[in-house]
């Protein structure tokens, strides 16, 4: 106990409008983020058989359903092997779908918890992003040992994907923030997120490529960050496609304020959350 | 330099509660209103509530707290205790008004927040302690003290799943106990595990307050309070009312909200209970010197008076009454049994009467008394009125009642002070 922190006054006030984003707070309470992530990770295998080969099993399982639908489909991969080219799209878009999943009902879910104890509450959906990163290293794995089997050596491009996994970061983080915060009076978006998030999987580049998409689609289609991040991808990895261009800074930009409009969203929701339970 | 710790100012919370709807008129409205309640449901999210859908929870609620204190916070269910105690551990944001808190906050609102059932003992206090705002490195550097004091050593790499509900809260409270922040807010966390344990709690709570650190205590077991709490504020429907030292604030709590006083006059003979034989005029409970007193020293005898006018001569009367403790459980019940007066029909007259109900007899607590005025064999009731006064039982913990030095939870209806004999005989091992 320093005589700095025994000093501190804490203000409690009834703020009206917007309030800060609070990001001091947040970085006093990092341990905790750690902690939530490390309770999510801890306690979600027990009493598991596979455990967290599940992690694998179902990239693995969906790589093998849209392979064979895009042979059905004969659609070409420019040479790229089907299933490579397939799990280059399922690994980021399982990513970001369970991230957005998850952190849009993260609040509702942490109740108990949110309502018997103070702690920036922007660190709920925060873990969950930590987890799902987790989660993706590890299923990253099975590209790595798919790559080694076909023989196909990365591009230099593959230095470029923690810029691509951070844009699906922020897609996820700026849907899931606007959705958590609505889901606290409006508890229909636990039902709506999983359609949203069908929907949302057909209009990205998962089982098919980008290319296919032309015509007067062709802007508003590129609008959708997981466009960018599923073929930065394949780019990155396969050096197929095209480099990121200024429809893909345009959709940044989209991503950056939708990120940024929905914490203050969020902060807005969080001083009254427990008001409404 | 002031050593005000925590200062709260005109603080209120408005809660939205949702009118209350009328029922349909006819089955057409009840199908528009189906069809209609998506739109009525965001309609009434995003206006600003009407009056009578909101709820002031707290209104214009203001105190000082200093370095050291404990003060404890008194009121019934819904009297916004723990509104208070959510706005000051920032769970929610007041409405209206402000508060200032110096130092570290620490909240314990319930026991084990954030506990996950699949982790272990272990896993749990890190956790929990986290949540609860200490650091890793704290943790770690108190984690055997904290297993230690929950007492469940042999289970701390089990999951808590496993864990009896006993041995759950008491590690809860472990963590908790452990807490090392200047201002420590606590709910009625304390009444968890078993009478040991108990004492351990409350034994833990009294360190904490001579550590010199602020604490704010919500509670409504009166004798808790009065035994950890030398100062203490009565909360009413969401407003302050009381501010003072413990007993004289519980005394208001019992007057005002439990709504039983220390004594009842009937001024108007005409309203007085009682029939064309006999009226009761008043009752009061008083000490020794006569005094009307509401809060009773366990050691000391308690009176419980009657004062009655009786109209007509000739018949045989017995005032008595209902003792009732706060579990509603009737204590005893006493009559006037004295040889002069048992046989003998009274002439009319004004009569006061007092039962002595001795001290060490009756366990700490509140106690309703029911006076009543009766004929016996055959037993004709002349009046009798259900609950009217009360008095409370405490115990100053001077270590000369049946408590002796010890300072936890004591059960029991009665609570009498024994004789105990020893025999002592020194054995020599041959």
């Amino acid at each position: 106990m320093s005589q700095v922190s025994a000093d501190a006054v804490t203000q409690i006030r009834a703020t009206r409008g917007w309030t800060r984003l609070g990001l001091r707070d947040l970085w006093e309470y990092r341990e905790l983020l750690y902690f939530l992530a490390w309770r999510e990770i801890k306690s979600r295998y027990r009493q598991m058989a596979l455990g967290p080969l599940w992690l694998v099993l179902v990239p693995l399982a969906n790589m093998l359903v849209f392979t064979f639908v895009m042979r059905v489909a004969n659609i070409d991969t420019k040479g790229v092997p089907r299933p490579l080219f397939v799990l280059a799209g399922i690994l980021p878009w399982q990513f970001f779908a369970e991230a957005t999943r998850k952190s849009s009902t993260s609040l509702v879910n942490n109740l108990p918890v949110i309502t018997k104890v103070y702690f920036p509450r922007l660190l709920v959906p925060l873990s969950t992003v930590v987890v799902g990163t987790v989660d993706f290293v590890v299923a990253f794995l099975l590209m790595i040992v798919l790559m080694l089997a076909y023989g196909v050596a990365p591009t230099v491009g593959i230095l470029s994907l923690p810029a691509f996994l951070a844009l699906a970061v922020a897609t996820a983080l700026a849907v899931g923030l606007w959705l958590a915060a609505i889901a606290v009076k409006f508890r229909d978006v636990g039902y709506g997120i999983t359609y949203l998030l069908l929907l949302w999987m057909f209009l990205s580049p998962v089982f098919y490529p980008s290319s296919l998409v032309g015509g007067r689609f062709y802007v508003l289609y590129r609008l959708n960050p997981l466009v960018h991040v599923i073929e930065g991808f394949r780019w990155g990895l396969f050096g197929v496609g095209h480099a990121p261009g200024s429809l893909a800074a345009i959709s940044t930009g989209l991503v950056l304020f939708l990120l940024i409009t929905g914490a203050w969203v969020f902060r807005r929701t969080e001083r009254t959350i427990v008001d409404f339970v | 330099m002031s050593d005000t710790v925590i200062r709260v100012e005109g603080l209120g919370k408005r809660y939205r509660i949702g009118a209350a709807s009328k029922p349909p008129s006819s089955r057409l409205d009840a199908a528009w209103r189906l069809a209609s309640a998506p739109f009525a449901y965001i309609g009434s999210m995003l206006r600003e509530p009407t009056a009578e859908e909101t709820l002031w929870a707290l209104r214009d609620v203001s105190f000082e707290v200093h370095q050291g204190e404990v003060l404890g916070v008194i009121g019934r269910n819904g009297a916004g205790k723990s509104t208070l105690l959510k706005i000051l551990s920032r769970i929610t944001e007041p409405t209206e008004g402000k508060a200032d808190i110096r130092g570290r906050v620490g909240s314990l609102l319930e026991v084990g927040t954030g506990f996950h059932p699949e982790l272990t003992g272990r896993e749990n206090i890190y956790l929990n302690g986290t949540i609860l705002g200490m650091s890793k490195a704290e943790i770690a550097r108190k984690f055997d003290e904290i297993v230690d004091f929950s007492g469940i050593e042999r289970f701390i790499d089990t999951p808590v799943k496993r864990y009896s509900s006993g041995m759950y809260v008491r590690l809860g409270f472990a963590v908790a106990a452990h807490l090392e922040t200047e201002v420590l807010l606590v709910d009625e966390v304390l009444a968890v595990g078993d009478a040991p344990f108990q004492k351990k709690c409350l034994g833990k709570m009294g360190d904490v307050a001579k550590e010199g650190r602020t604490v704010l205590f919500v509670s409504h077991n009166m004798k808790v309070m009065n035994r950890l709490c030398p100062r203490a504020v009565l909360l009413s429907e969401g407003n302050l009312v009381s501010d003072g030292p413990t007993h004289s604030v519980t005394r208001t709590y019992l007057e005002s909200v439990v709504r039983a006083t220390a004594t009842r006059t009937w001024p108007d003979i005409g309203e007085a209970p009682g029939n064309e034989f006999v009226r009761l005029r008043s009752v009061r409970i008083c000490k020794e010197d006569d005094t009307t007193t509401q809060v009773v020293d366990i050691r000391k005898p308690v009176g419980v008076q009657l004062e009655f006018n009786v109209l007509k001569p000739g018949m045989l009367l017995s005032p008595n009454f209902y003792c009732t403790n706060e579990e509603g459980i009737i204590a005893f019940i006493s009559g006037q049994h004295d040889p002069e007066w048992q046989d003998k029909p009274r002439p009319v007259g004004h009569y006061v009467s007092t039962a002595w109900i001795p001290g060490n007899l009756l366990s700490e607590g509140t106690y309703v008394i029911s006076p009543a005025i009766s004929t016996m064999n055959p037993i004709r009731v002349h009046c009798w009125e259900k609950d009217s006064v009360a008095f409370q039982v405490v115990d100053p913990g001077e270590g000369d009642s049946a408590r002796g030095n010890f300072e936890g939870h004591m059960p029991g209806v009665v609570r009498p002070l024994l004789r105990w004999t020893t025999n002592w005989t020194a054995e020599s091992h041959t």
